[in-house]
């Protein structure tokens, strides 16, 4: 994982890709939100969302896991160079969180990352905050997904 | 008796909870959506900022729905959200939490684009056992008006 001083604004990271099977829309929707539209096909149809659709805590959910994996396959490279690796710090919280459009059984949703503000942490000098903008683009190329999100990323200084 | 648009004028509306979190759900949710050490192993967590185990934020939003699902929207006639406005984790999710849901309405009104909608405002804060304040989250969602409320206001 990369250190608070290797990332620029603007920087943007492609972060691979998922595809939400009517399977996988089910399962997380039985267990955290039950709601008739991400349960039922036939109910999704007759819905604002025209089809099964994925509850927006799985795709959030999603977006973190294919986030984790990136970072994940960056430490490995930093340790492959003989590098220091960064373990990121907890995160804050998240503002602008938009789902623009429905994510139905079957799509196929491509993660990206780009940073928008970077500042040290007044409190923590040991650590930076990161404001990445983090989306998901469907098959058709139709954003559908976008929060700010916020992190504390470690300073390469910093001991550790 | 399904709820509407009426039935969400701003102020308090409810308390819901207490959900028992276990260690379980806590690895088994970071093994699938969220896997960094501080959500999945208790010495690797115990060095990190937040001082132990403590469950993805990812997972206390996905159990703030489930809530939320329980306590009205499953019986809300819902249309589904936008988005959410703002999230911020507080105070870290521990194995064995139990957790209590509090949500106030903070702004409802009619829908521009569509007359027999509405679009209502919650605050959401989630608290454990000791009343610490662990997340807050400020969502709209879109909910059908009372049959006929379209038409009476054009009348």
């Amino acid at each position: 994982m990369r250190f608070f001083e290797d990332i620029e604004i603007g920087q943007q990271r492609e972060l691979g890709s998922f595809t939400f099977t009517a399977d996988t829309i089910k399962k997380f929707a039985a267990q955290f939100d039950p709601q008739r539209f991400h349960l039922d096909e036939e109910e999704g149809r007759k819905s604002l969302f025209g089809g099964l659709a994925a509850s927006g805590w799985h795709v959030g959910s999603v977006c973190m896991k294919l986030l984790v994996a990136d970072g994940q396959r960056a430490a490995q490279e930093a340790l492959a160079r003989g590098e220091k690796i960064a373990i990121w710090g907890p995160s804050p919280g998240f503002r602008e969180l938009r789902w623009i459009k429905p994510v139905l059984a079957g799509d196929t949703i491509s993660f990206a990352s780009e940073v928008e503000l970077k500042r040290a942490s007044e409190k923590r000098p040991e650590w930076g905050i990161l404001q990445p903008r983090n989306t998901g683009t469907n098959q058709r190329g139709e954003l559908a997904f976008s929060l700010l999100a916020t992190a504390f990323m470690p300073r390469r200084g910093a001991g550790g | 008796m399904t709820l509407t648009f009426e039935d969400f004028p701003p102020g308090h509306f409810g308390t819901f909870g207490p959900r028992r979190v276990t260690r379980e759900e806590i690895l088994a949710f970071a093994g699938e959506f969220d896997p960094q050490p501080m959500h999945l192993d208790d010495e690797a967590a115990s060095r990190t900022m937040l001082k132990g185990l403590s469950a993805s934020g990812w997972h206390l939003c996905s159990l703030m729905m489930r809530m939320l699902c329980d306590g009205y929207i499953g019986r809300t006639a819902s249309l589904g959200s936008p988005g959410v406005n703002e999230v911020r984790w507080l105070a870290p999710l521990r194995p064995g939490d139990d957790i209590i849901l509090d949500v106030e309405v903070t702004e409802a009104r009619v829908s521009r684009s569509r007359a027999e909608t509405g679009i209502v405002t919650f605050r959401s804060v989630v608290r454990n056992a000791a009343g610490q304040a662990l997340c807050e989250m400020v969502s709209p969602i879109i909910v059908a008006r009372r049959a006929g409320a379209a038409a009476e206001q054009a009348g």
